[in-house]
């Protein structure tokens, strides 16, 4: 199963490289890994998405928690919760197909942030499998480029992950 | 107080307490060196390898309890010492390892001697720090020693680069009494309801079984150990890393279990209803084939680290805590309880124990012409009245001494287990010794595993630490060719040295007394005049049988139940060997 993991750490140059690391040297595997530091400017926060078992995700769980970096973690999917990610797309445009990226964009709620005679730039957020969508819906032949940030997540509800 | 960074980590030591440092100069912990110099406090021993530090400090640290000291140079002073912090860290083994680094500005550039050690040492380490500024130095090295031997202890690596250490730029200096890690937290006392629910269970089992490892040693806990088992009347087994947490001389003791563990040991495991693992791992060497391990039990694990549980057996009732006083508290409920274990049960377990006891799975040939290794460390237990430190290296002399000489008291073994470091048990000799130097100190070793760090005969004479090598010379690497012989139809590719020094020669070469014993009647008289020479270190090359396997033996994708024993008594000698 997919899961989410989100974790608070101190906001040391190593530390990325402990989580990366952790999951090469035990086989985990990571399917994005996005970070920035919080607005407490000592800690970053961490959203990881694996997949895995429940043994496999309780291991990982307790491996991470067990770097000396990491404050505090909790898996998204235990409960409900709301996921993003943000995406910038280039796709060749000419005179005939920019209505249609114009107009497909505008299905997605993406917005244009760069135009030129031959391209359009956008940009667009939300759970993953939407921006899978979009990326589906356009011919794949007038991509130019694709970045995406990885999903980030927060819980529902009053309760957080803070110290 | 106002100190240079070299001044500072040498009184941070001080300061922590620290009796020895193991160590070996060069360019980027130059100025360490001159702040050693002119101090007497902490003592440093100039080691002749790197690795041979580590171990050095590692054998220090099984033996007294308190963490092992390191300082090495960068670049290949630090990577000399890389196979020393990993077998420390298999092992869980509190260790503060200080390596030079080039200074801060060129960090990056390849300067000379650069590695990057925070990289390579980050997979075999509990944690690593990187000192950026001088004035969180002290901090940080007491961060070292707090997480170095807190919880689940490890080895720490501390990377000082040359320009933190300048005798010119001095600053403050105090050394905190603790520090706090917001992100460090170890649990130590154990979930009260956790600990109710196993203990009821334990009191219901009919067939149980206590499965007890280095974690018991490792948190000081042999005391309470030996109470809960001798309280409940439970049979007890040990792993390789947690002999003498409980006294093997004692009836309830049913030998080390796993890959050559006793039958006893290993078929109560299989047939057992409960276990209750304490301070142990489930290591592959223990449990054999997964799907076969322990069919019919029910598990209790008590472990401080919540990582260990469930990892590769999955655990009934988790205890995440200190296993002392988790077992405290359990013998509080046990005492307290109307409930108590079941008499008849209990004497029926017993009996099929004995029985399996019966089959004596550690006979050997004793009219043998050759000198049979079992008998030597038979002896070695006689001889030293079983009160000796003994070290070992890895390999069939390792599991040997483990079944043969019989630890009742913790910390008394000390072996690489978790990562089978050959060339630990020399060096490991040498540190046990600096600690108690009254001791009699015995290194089990091998022909081959003694020429991995054999250069610390120097290190042993130069801080007169007198140890006795036992090297078992089977001119094989004897644990390789046991697996060819089994599993390889004794093609015994590259498990023999076609050349061997003459190992008198080399320990006279270094200053110390050698010995050569090939026959079993002079192995006695030879053992007893080497303890006798209390100030010597004694180099005992003891040409031994080396057709002899280890037995018993659960081979890979084996279970429990499923052990090769020795076929028959008086063969090994006789087998053709290539
Ligand atoms: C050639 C060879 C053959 C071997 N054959 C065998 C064999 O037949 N049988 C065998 O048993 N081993 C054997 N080993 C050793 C094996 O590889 C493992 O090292 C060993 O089994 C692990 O022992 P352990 O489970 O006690 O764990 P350790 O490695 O000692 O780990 C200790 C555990 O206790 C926990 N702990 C630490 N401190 C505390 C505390 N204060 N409170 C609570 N928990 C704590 C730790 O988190 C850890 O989980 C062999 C090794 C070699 C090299
Ligand atoms: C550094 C290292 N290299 C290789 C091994 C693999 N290995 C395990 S036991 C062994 C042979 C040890 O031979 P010896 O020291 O003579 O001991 P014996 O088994 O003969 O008693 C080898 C090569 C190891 N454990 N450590
Ligand atoms: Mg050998």
């Amino acid at each position: 199963m997919r899961h989410i993991i989100s974790i608070l750490m101190e906001n040391e140059s190593g530390a990325l490289s402990r989580v990366a690391g952790l999951f090469s040297a035990r086989g985990y595997n990571i399917e994005s890994l996005t970070v920035a530091p919080t607005e407490d400017a000592s800690l970053s926060r961490m959203t990881l998405v694996t997949r895995g078992n429940e043994d496999i995700i309780e291991q990982i769980t307790k491996q991470l928690n067990k770097l000396i970096d990491v404050v505090k973690l909790i898996d998204l999917a235990d409960s409900a919760h709301i996921e993003r990610e943000l995406m910038m797309i280039k796709i060749k445009t000419t005179e005939h197909t920019r209505h249609e990226v114009r107009s497909m964009a505008n299905i997605f709620r993406g917005r244009i942030l760069d135009v030129t005679p031959t391209s359009y730039v956008v940009e667009m957020t939300g759970p993953s499998e939407k921006l899978d969508a979009f990326v589906a819906a356009i011919d794949s032949d007038t991509i130019i480029e694709v970045a995406r940030s990885g999903p980030t997540g927060i819980s529902r509800g009053e309760k957080g992950l803070r110290l | 107080m106002e100190l240079s960074g070299a001044q500072i980590v040498v009184q941070s030591l001080k300061d922590e307490g620290v009796e020895y440092i193991f160590g070996y100069p060069g360019g980027a912990v130059l100025h360490l060196y001159d702040a050693i110099f002119q101090q007497d406090d902490v003592k440093h021993i100039l080691v002749r390898h790197e690795q041979g530090a580590t171990h050095a400090a590692d054998g220090y640290a099984r033996a007294t309890g308190k963490p092992g000291v390191v300082l090495v140079t960068s670049g290949p002073g630090a990577t000399n010492a890389v196979t020393g912090i990993a077998t420390a860290y298999m092992d869980s083994i509190p260790m503060v390892v200080i390596s030079g680094q080039v200074p801060s500005p060129v960090i990056g550039s390849d300067a000379f001697q650069e590695v990057d050690m925070i990289g390579i040492s980050r997979p075999c380490v509990k944690h690593n720090f990187l000192v950026k500024d001088v004035t969180q130095l002290a901090e940080t090295i007491k961060k070292a020693f707090y997480v170095a031997t807190t919880g689940r202890p490890g080895p720490v690596v501390v990377d000082v680069p040359k320009d933190m250490t300048d005798p010119r730029i001095k600053v403050p200096y105090k050394y905190p009494k603790n520090v706090v890690m917001r992100s460090y937290n170890p649990s130590i006392s154990g979930h009260k309801g956790q600990i109710k629910k196993a203990v009821e269970l334990l009191l219901t089992a009919h067939k149980p079984i206590i499965y007890s490892g280095g974690g018991v040693v490792l948190g000081e806990a042999s005391k309470e150990l030996t109470e809960f088992t001798q309280t409940l009347g439970y049979p007890i087994t040990n792993t390789l890393m947690g002999l003498g947490a409980y006294p093997a001389t004692d009836k309830q003791f049913i030998g080390m279990l796993g890959m050559h563990g006793t039958y006893e040991a290993n078929m109560a495991m299989h047939e057992s209803d409960v276990i209750i693992a304490i301070g142990a791992r489930f290591d592959d060497r223990v449990t054999g084939k997964l799907d076969q391990f322990c069919p019919y039990a029910t598990v209790i694990h008590i472990d401080v680290d919540p990582a260990s549980i469930s990892k590769t057996v999955k655990v009934d009732i988790p205890i995440v805590g200190e296993v002392k006083p988790v077992l405290e508290q359990m013998l509080e409920l046990i005492k307290d309880s109307k409930k108590k274990p079941d008499k008849k049960a209990l004497e029926a377990w017993w009996n099929q124990i004995e029985q399996w006891r019966s089959v004596k799975c550690l006979e050997f040939d004793r009219g043998s012409r050759l000198i049979k290794p079992q008998y030597v460390i038979e002896q070695l237990y006689e001889v030293t009245k079983g009160d000796a430190y003994v070290t070992s290296d890895v390999g069939q002399h390792q599991m040997w001494a483990a079944q043969y000489y019989h630890f009742d008291k913790p910390r008394r073994w000390i072996n690489s287990g978790g990562l089978g470091t050959m060339g630990f048990g020399l060096p490991a000799a040498i540190g046990v010794k600096l600690a108690f130097p009254d001791a009699d100190v015995a290194c089990v070793t091998g022909e081959a595993s003694i020429q991995m760090c054999i250069q610390e005969l120097s290190t042993a004479l130069q801080y007169k630490t007198p140890v006795k090598i036992i090297n078992l010379n089977n001119r094989y690497m004897g644990m390789v060719r046991q697996w060819q012989e089994f599993s390889y139809e004794s093609r015994y590719s590259h498990s023999y040295l076609d050349t061997l020094p003459e190992f008198v020669k080399l320990a006279e070469a270094y200053g110390h007394v050698g010995m050569r014993i090939d026959k079993p009647e002079e192995v006695r008289s030879a053992l007893e005049e080497a303890f006798a020479l209390k100030d010597r270190t004694v180099f005992l090359d003891i040409i031994t049988d080396r057709t002899e396997n280890v037995y018993p033996m659960i081979e890979a994708g084996k279970g429990h139940h499923d052990m090769k024993l020795r076929v028959a008594l008086g063969t090994s000698t006789d087998r053709e060997l290539a």
